[in-house]
């Protein structure tokens, strides 16, 4: 029993540490990446920054996760989907930005394994003025908590 | 006759577009199967149509997963009555091995169709979607920006709704609940 309880709050503290990282006055918060589907090699991460200091700039994401690691924004016009590699991804003073599904996200280009459900991988974020930090990554398949008639 | 129910009042979440002129042909080939699937191998079925491509990292999941939400908050039965098909509007990277895996990573009933470049083309002119390669690095590393509407049809294979891909999966279901019991 002893144990068990010791176990749950290490996977607690190491949950806990996952999600919620800081530098400076920006917390990142909730660190993920989509479960690649199939024979997918690609997935996108997403992480919100809340910015409790000055306006700061996100100048590069790198990670040996992927053979590219790109920021893009992704934007709908006309009813078309368009994805384009930024340079950076601005934080604003006093408020927060986010990499989201459907919006700006972290895109990983070849991944030899694909990402299985509940793993991790490290991602190294720079930014312009609260300097470098790596990031836990976990891997998520979004909706799983939704009850599904259609799981085996 | 008949028209004083409640089915004739049925008010749809998504763009209601019965009668429409376009979305009338398909002719395309089943992942699964690699057998010739046209609008009418869908009938008896309510079926949504959706454009999209693997290699796609956010937009083509998010949609996937929206679809696969939207069947588990329908009645089993009813769901039952409902074919996701996933047309690839990327031929070329989109094997129908690789692609029917990643259908069935959503939900094992989903489907995929894929053709030639020139059969991928007409069916997309036929549905108004608009597909181009971007950021072009190399003859497989590339993107494709494309239309994200979403198409539903009836169990009598008529063309009747256009789903805006922004739609949660609670106004889905409700539309496909509708269309499956019309």
């Amino acid at each position: 029993m002893k144990t068990i309880t010791l176990l749950l709050a290490t996977l607690f503290a190491a949950t806990a540490f996952a999600q919620d990282t800081k530098i400076g006055a920006i917390t990142i918060d909730h660190a993920w990446a989509r479960v690649t589907p199939g024979a997918v090699k690609n997935s996108a991460a997403f992480m919100t920054f809340n910015n409790a200091g000055v306006a700061d700039k996100l100048i590069s994401v790198t990670g040996s996760v992927a053979k590219e690691v790109q920021m893009h924004s992704m934007v709908t016009e006309g009813g078309m989907m368009k994805m384009r590699e930024i340079n950076a991804l601005d934080i604003p003073a006093n408020s927060k930005a986010e990499f989201k599904p459907g919006g700006y996200h972290v895109m990983l280009i070849g991944i030899p394994d694909g990402l299985k459900e509940g793993t991790k991988f490290p991602l190294k974020l720079k930014f312009e003025k609260a300097g470098e930090i790596t990031v836990q990554v976990s891997v998520e398949k979004p909706g799983a908590q939704d009850h599904s008639e259609h799981k085996h | 006759m008949g028209c004083s129910n409640d089915k004739a009042a049925v008010k749809f979440n998504a763009t209601d577009i019965t009668g429409a002129a376009f979305g009338k042909t398909l002719s395309l080939n089943d992942s699964a199967t690699q057998e010739p699937r046209t609008l009418e191998s869908f009938k008896g079925k309510t079926t949504v149509f959706f454009f999209g491509y693997m290699f796609c990292p956010d937009y083509c999941p998010t949609t996937m997963t929206t679809l696969n939400e939207a069947l588990g908050k329908m009645k089993p039965a009813d769901a039952a009555k409902v074919q996701v098909v996933f047309v690839t509007v990327d031929p070329a990277r989109d094997k129908p091995k690789i692609l029917t895996d990643y259908v069935k990573a959503f939900n094992t009933s989903f489907a995929a169709l894929y053709g030639t470049d020139e059969q991928t083309a007409a069916v997309a002119k036929e549905f108004k979607i608009i597909y181009q390669k971007s950021q072009v690095k190399s003859e497989f590393t590339y993107m494709v920006d494309h239309s994200t509407q979403m198409y539903a049809f009836d169990p009598q294979g008529r063309i009747r709704l256009m789903i805006r891909h922004e739609t949660g999966a609670d106004a889905i279901a409700q539309d496909l609940t509708a269309l499956v019991n019309s």
